[in-house]
């Protein structure tokens, strides 16, 4: 017997979702406990099912009892297990903290926003435990477009930013369904698993080389890889702050995890590596996204466009590891999406709390901002180490993998950019944490010295901000852990 | 000669998904991208509706399937109806993208009174 925790993962949020309009017609203030509630369940279910999966390998879960491939099924195994739980966690924790930024920014569209959120969040998980892949390509576009309305409803420049994102977005989809139909045309299925049977037969057809490429460029655009970023600085730096914390962690790293798929499940490494070099290409590609974000970022004075860029070169580090094809770039760049994940989860967070206490977002107006928000500020120090790569945080240990990763590859220029990019991000972290916490040198003598009295962000913003913190360091510390009980079978055999 | 006559349905979705794919990149006008953005996608279902259809074959029904199936089932004789379901679904995308589209366009609309990029991003500096 099939236990129902795949499907509850997803039908929780889908269902909270459509009730959330017509309880908030009846009571506003009901929407929050209940998005809340309904994300709680999905945690809940995805660790249960992380549980399962660690005791008795994948899970299957046939939608309608029809069984694959004609049906529709849910694939669970190590890697969509870790992604459920990482993309239902961080979306719990940002629901939690959007309560006072959403009723600051968008008091009239409280109801609506929790809709979308939820929607998003169904999107995103729904694309993580598929196992076919036309669900994937319906799943995205729930998850995009319920991105592209939240993206919308931001400040000034949004709406503009939100157009452009869908332009490139509907690209990147459409790329991808004609991918699937494609292969649909050669093998007859949908369902990946048997794809990845039939496949082997037909490496060297054209139409199946055309659908690789096709699905590189689509899931490309979607994760914002480097040359098809264009649309992610603007959408992400002009969305309200709750919808900034939830799609720039989480939307990149789900592309990140179809890429996964697509290239090492659905294709055999004996395709993308060894029929044509598809993954040498993406390293390029990557190692040229690591850099261009680092340079990018450095010139930027909003903190939150900054961010932007540092995400950029995030996805770089990501598509690097996959690149690499071998077992250690791979365990880096899949331990680079948990941590990731994290890293940009607490920073966006933080700049939300700045912005509803202080409403700053340049860089240099950040003077005495540790004495303002002491905690906040801490939270936002320890995530720049670990952005960095300093030893006890967690964004160490992934990088500490894509090095290896990279020499075992023989490839030497990368290992040196890899740390190069290190620098260019402690530059760029120095920058803002110099500002906020070194006092410039007049203050001293001009006599007068102001006190200024501590002023926190609310406890709904400091304590998922302080959970993602703690999580940082000791996801650091079991990082030994995670690699040795997930992220082994996570790596396809062979590699 | 011979690839262009048969395969033509797949010219015709080819040519028509550049074009579409010409006025999202380069137009300068909201309204036109996004008539870009529809002829695109209608390209695409196109080409899968396309790939279901069969000179001569017949809807995919079994006339007295239950009990004795006398007769095995050609698969000649019937159009592939799997591509023609997922696109069902696909336009059910494409069209709820085509209304948060619409919906962008209109609040650009109402902020700039104008729906020029290049016009847009004057206003915008």
């Amino acid at each position: 017997m099939t236990l129902p925790f795949p499907i509850l993962i997803i039908i929780v949020p889908l269902i909270t979702a459509f009730f959330i309009p017509i309880v908030g017609w009846w009571r506003r203030g009901l929407c929050y406990p209940l998005v809340i509630v309904a994300l709680s369940v999905s945690v809940v279910s995805s660790i249960a099912i992380l549980h399962m999966v660690g005791e008795q390998g994948t899970i299957r879960y046939y939608l309608g009892s029809w069984d694959p491939p004609w049906g529709i099924e849910y694939v669970i195994d190590h890697l969509n297990a870790f992604m459920a739980v990482i993309v239902s966690a961080i979306s719990l924790l940002v629901a939690i903290s959007s309560k006072r930024s959403v009723e600051r920014e968008l008091p009239q569209k409280i109801v609506y926003f929790y809709c979308l959120f939820l929607l998003q969040v169904t999107g995103l998980l729904g694309i993580v435990v598929t196992g076919d892949m036309f669900n994937l390509y319906v799943f995205l576009e729930i998850a995009s477009l319920a991105g592209y309305a939240l993206i919308a409803i931001g400040e000034d420049g949004a709406p503009f930013a939100s157009f452009n994102y869908m332009i490139y977005g509907t690209i990147g989809a459409c790329f991808y369904l004609l991918s699937v139909g494609y292969l649909y045309v050669v093998t007859g299925s949908l369902n990946m698993a048997d794809l990845s049977t039939i496949l082997p037969r037909l490496y060297h057809s054209k139409v199946v080389l055309m659908a690789f490429a096709f699905f590189i460029v689509g899931v490309g655009l979607k994760m914002a890889l480097f040359p098809l970023h264009v649309w992610l600085p603007d959408a992400y730096t002009y969305a309200p702050s709750a919808v900034s914390a939830l799609v720039a962690p989480l939307m990149t790293k789900v592309g990140a995890y179809v890429l996964i798929r697509i290239i090492f499940t659905v294709f055999k490494p004996s395709f993308s590596v060894a029929v044509i070099p598809a993954t040498t290409i993406l390293s390029w590609v990557a190692i040229i996204a690591i850099l261009f974000g680092c340079i990018l970022a450095l010139g930027q004075t909003d903190l939150k466009r900054m961010l932007a860029y540092v995400l950029i070169a995030e996805v770089g580090y990501i598509a690097l590891g996959v690149g690499l094809a071998n077992k250690a770039g791979l365990t880096g760049a899949i331990l680079h999406i948990l941590n990731d994940a994290l890293m940009m989860a607490c920073l966006f967070l933080v700049v939300g709390a700045i912005l509803y206490k202080v409403g700053l977002r340049n860089v240099h107006q950040f003077r005495y901002l540790h004495r303002k928000m002491p905690i906040t500020m801490a939270a936002f120090t320890i995530t720049a180490l670990s952005v960095i790569g300093i030893p006890p945080t967690c964004g160490f240990f992934s990088k500490w993998y894509l090095v290896l990763g990279a020499i075992s590859a023989g490839r030497w220029l990368f290992t040196a950019i890899l740390l190069l990019s290190s620098l260019l991000n402690a530059i760029l972290f120095f920058r803002v944490i110099e500002n906020v916490y070194f006092e410039p040198a007049d203050a001293h003598h001009g006599g007068g010295h102001e006190e200024i009295s501590i002023d926190e962000a609310p406890l709904s913003m400091l304590i998922p901000i302080l959970i993602v913190t703690a999580g940082i360091l000791s996801l650091g510390i079991l990082s030994g852990k995670i690699i040795s009980s997930i992220i082994e079978f996570a790596v396809p055999p062979g590699l | 000669m011979e690839l262009i006559i048969s395969k033509y349905n797949y010219w015709v979705y080819i040519i028509l998904m550049m074009i579409g794919f010409y006025a999202m990149i380069g137009k300068r006008n909201l309204v036109k991208k996004l008539v870009g953005m529809n002829i695109f996608q209608t390209a695409i279902i196109l080409y899968f509706v396309s790939t279901g259809a069969k000179r001569g074959a017949t809807i995919p029904i079994v006339e007295h399937g239950h009990g004795e199936v006398a007769h095995a089932i050609q698969a000649a004789h019937y159009v592939n109806p799997l591509p023609h379901v997922l696109m069902l679904t696909a336009i059910v995308v494409m069209v709820s993208t085509f209304g948060v589209a619409l919906a962008i366009i209109i609040m650009l609309y109402r902020r700039y009174n104008t729906l020029e990029e290049d016009e847009i991003l004057e206003l915008r500096k």
